[in-house]
């Protein structure tokens, strides 16, 4: 099963092994360097919550200093000759727990809506204030958690190669995670730089930086070990992830912290500049977060699943290039009509359609992997989700060119129409095919027969497709009502509707969508009791020795 | 360059992926700081109080942008709605934007001088009770918290950073022009005039005059927002870009 990447003669090994000093001093380093930060944010800080982050910080940075420095002093760890999938694990029970977090605070926030003194008006309960968590722990918690899983379970299994290290991913999915809870605990208290998707202050961001560019090298390293001559498709798109969130994330944080004592800070670019390099950033979070890395999940969970090869090896490179270099252009369709130049609106408008080709060369390259297993779509859920994923990532990329014409962008653009486009990628595309990979891979890694339950698995398919119908129907009401509810004029030049009518039409649809939202997570819950039961189901029986193909001579 | 080859080389193909993306965000961002007319030359603007950017911070902690924008497009309906068109000059100072992209509440743009202090203190302590239907969260709590004002030096020294021209004197008497700006009877107006400008508004604006509260420094914010430039004597071939 691991042949030349393993096979080290006793030079290599000492030259191994001497890196691996090497690359764990580093490590310690950088964690003894953000212990200290901790420390000093611990002292410093005038406010208890930001105290309480500086400790978190140098909490999770002194345990992992100290976990590295027993390791420093094993003269000669024992690295199994298998994949690394305990880290694997942890990423997948985070995502979880991030998903149900994200999913129950986002329906507390339709209900708010729809029944206004749900707020509490007790300032971190109001809707302002925990809208972010709803978005970070879904995008960063669930999503992200979900991306770096199996992230490291493809680039181990398609490289067939251990990850690079065995500290590092640690470190990474440590890190992140690290990164999310100060983000969504810091919320409630007013803790925001209020840059949508990317509201978490510098002294987070700082964490993500580290965490990321340890991510990367990982992975890269990683890659350079495989027994495969090519890199397989899969991880092309786990890498463009990786590669532009960390660009991303770098400039659109740009920032000056007035002080340590003080978690505020202020953005470094003002307005146009600013506005522009947030779309660029909120946009590309969509494009690089929310599609590419889900892509790439979809690249190997699919195939694999549905025992079927990709369609075309040449319409996923026209598809992963197309995806690459489009939409970093695309961003400025957020800001149609506004104080940003026409000419960036433009280009921004035309290069969002022209998106659309690479954005359904995906989409059919991801169908057509399914011909001769369709049958399979019908009995097995898994697949079931991946197949209804990519019908809505489909239906969203279409909606999102459509929606950068100009024109249309007046009657969507500020109206829940938007919110509406984006759950339909959120819930029907990121999260479904998560689920299908989700309940394909944790039997594999847990070593289970198969899921726990088939029967709950296609519950929480349903639940979820009719909660998503229910809430993408809902908004495309309002959000064309009330935008068609802004324009009309009487006859004496007055506008036929006040602004508060335009509210109140609303009222109906934010009822249907909180109950869309309610089944939604009525079905993660019966999917997160179906992967909790998997986990504690027994362990396949061990494979008898005497079975075990005997080497060619 | 074969694709077969790049697929070889981990390292070549990430450099790959980020030579290819950087070139959207290149093209379209970095214009925008040396294009001279991105941002209009107007006059009235300038940076905000001492009170006016504590009340800033308070809008943009509360997560205000998630309902309500502060950007008038040039739509005829959003104009006849909101008023002028929001300009880039506007928003120059502004770090982080604030232009917003969602309406569940009304455009804030140019909301200053609109309503009443008194009506902006009891609406946004009592929604429901001055606009029946309207879905707005309650922010009593902002009438009873006293203000923080012991960090306004360093914030503004920050910006000034991040090139907001704040003179030193200006950073320096951070702390005293907040209290100044929200008190009548203070006899040292004048100064906060020639520091900030004549269009400066100085008042008790929660009504309150026993403490200095976050209700005062938002409403400070919410009634200069969008009153700095005076369209009236505009050259409208300047904003005809």
């Amino acid at each position: 099963m691991f042949n030349s990447a393993w096979n080290f003669s006793a030079t290599q090994m000492q030259a191994e092994g001497n890196m691996r000093d090497a690359a764990l001093g580093c490590q310690v380093a950088i964690l003894l360097l953000l212990f200290a930060f901790g420390v000093l944010i611990f002292g410093m800080a005038d406010q208890g919550i930001f105290s309480l982050h500086g400790f978190l910080i140098a909490l999770v940075a002194g345990f992992g200093a100290l976990k590295l420095i027993d390791k420093l002093t094993d003269p000669d760890p024992i690295i199994p000759l298998e994949y690394k999938d305990d880290v694997i694990k942890f990423g997948v029970l985070a995502c979880f727990l991030w998903g149900l977090i994200g999913f129950t605070i986002g329906d507390v926030l339709a209900w708010q809506l729809a029944i206004p003194s749900w707020n509490g008006d007790l300032s971190w309960s109001n809707f302002g204030r925990i809208r972010p968590i709803h978005t970070t722990a879904v995008i960063f918690g669930f999503g992200g958690n979900a991306l770096i899983a199996t992230s490291f379970y493809v680039v181990q299994r398609t490289s067939r190669a251990r990850l690079a290290s065995e500290t590092l991913p640690w470190l990474v999915v440590g890190g992140y995670n690290l990164f999310v809870l100060l983000a969504v605990t810091g919320y409630p208290f007013g803790i925001t730089q209020s840059k949508e998707y990317a509201e978490p202050e510098w002294y987070a961001d700082l964490i993500l930086l580290i965490t990321w560019v340890a991510y990367l090298y990982l992975y890269l390293k990683t890659l350079a070990r495989r027994a495969e001559p090519h890199i397989y498709v899969a991880n092309w798109y786990y890498l463009g992830f990786i590669v532009v969130i960390a660009m991303l994330h770098v400039v659109n944080n740009l920032a000056i912290p007035i002080s340590f004592s003080n978690p505020k800070s202020y953005p470094l670019f003002a307005g146009v500049q600013d506005a522009m390099t947030q779309w660029w950033y909120g946009h590309n979070a969509v494009g690089f977060l929310l599609t590419a890395g889900f892509l790439g999940m979809m690249y190997y969970f699919l195939p694999k699943a549905s025992g079927r090869p990709i369609y075309s090896y040449r319409m996923s490179i026209m598809g992963f290039w197309g995806i690459t270099f489009l939409y970093l252009w695309a961003g400025s369709h957020h800001l149609h009509y506004t104080a940003l130049p026409d000419w960036v609106q433009y280009l921004g408008m035309t290069m969002s359609i022209i998106l659309l080709v690479p954005s359904w060369g995906s989409v059919f390259n991801g169908l057509l992997t399914l011909n001769g297993a369709w049958d399979k779509v019908r009995t097995d859920p898994a697949i079931r989700f991946m197949m209804v994923a990519i019908l809505f990532y489909g239906l969203a990329t279409f909606e999102g060119s459509f929606l950068a014409i100009r024109p249309v962008n007046t009657l969507s653009h500020y109206t829940d129409w938007t919110v509406g486009h984006v759950h339909a990628g959120a819930l029907g595309w990121v999260a479904f095919i998560t689920f299908g990979a989700m309940y394909k891979m944790v039997p594999w890694i847990w070593k289970r027969e198969g899921i726990y339950s088939l029967r709950l698995e296609a519950w929480h398919f349903w639940f979820a497709l009719g909660g998503t119908l229910i809430y993408v129907g809902a908004m495309w009401n309002s959000g064309i009502t009330q935008s068609l509810m802004w324009q009309p004029y009487e006859p004496s030049g007055a506008f036929t509707y006040a602004f508060i009518d335009t509210v109140d039409a609303m009222i109906p649809y934010y009822w249907m969508r909180a109950i869309g939202g309610l089944l939604y997570l009525i079905g993660a819950l019966i999917g997160a009791y179906n992967i909790y039961m998997t986990v504690r189901g027994a362990d396949l029986p061990a494979p008898d020795p005497r079975a075990r193909p005997l080497p060619a001579e | 360059m074969e694709h077969a080859k790049l697929e070889r080389h981990g390292m070549a193909f990430a450099l790959a992926v980020l030579g290819v993306a950087a070139i959207g965000g290149f093209v379209e961002i970095a214009p925008l700081f040396t294009i001279e007319n991105t941002v209009e030359q107007v006059d009235g603007m300038r940076p905000y109080t001492p009170l006016e950017l504590a009340g800033r911070d308070i809008y943009v902690r509360e997560g205000c942008y998630a309902c309500h924008s502060q950007m008038i497009r040039t739509l005829r309906s959003d104009v006849d709605r909101y008023g002028h068109f929001s300009l880039a000059a506007e928003s120059m100072y502004d770090h982080p934007h604030q232009w917003g992209s969602k309406r569940t509440g009304p455009d804030l743009a140019r909301i200053g001088g609109k309503y009443s202090d008194d009506w902006h203190v009891a609406h946004l302590e009592r929604p429901r009770a001055l606009v029946p239907g309207s879905v707005m969260p309650g922010y009593a709590f902002l009438s009873q918290t006293r203000l923080e004002t012991d960090h306004l030096s360093v914030a503004l020294s920050a910006l000034s950073r991040a090139g907001v021209p704040y003179s030193e004197e200006q950073i320096a008497l951070a702390e005293f022009d907040a209290f100044s700006q929200a008190d009548p009877e203070a006899t040292y107006d004048q100064d906060l005039f020639v520091r900030y400008g004549e269009n400066v508004q100085i008042r008790d604006f929660d009504g309150d005059p026993n403490f200095l509260s976050e209700m005062d420094a938002l409403v400070a914010y919410l009634q200069m927002l969008g009153t700095l430039v005076n369209f009236d004597n505009i050259d409208a071939k300047e904003i005809a870009r």
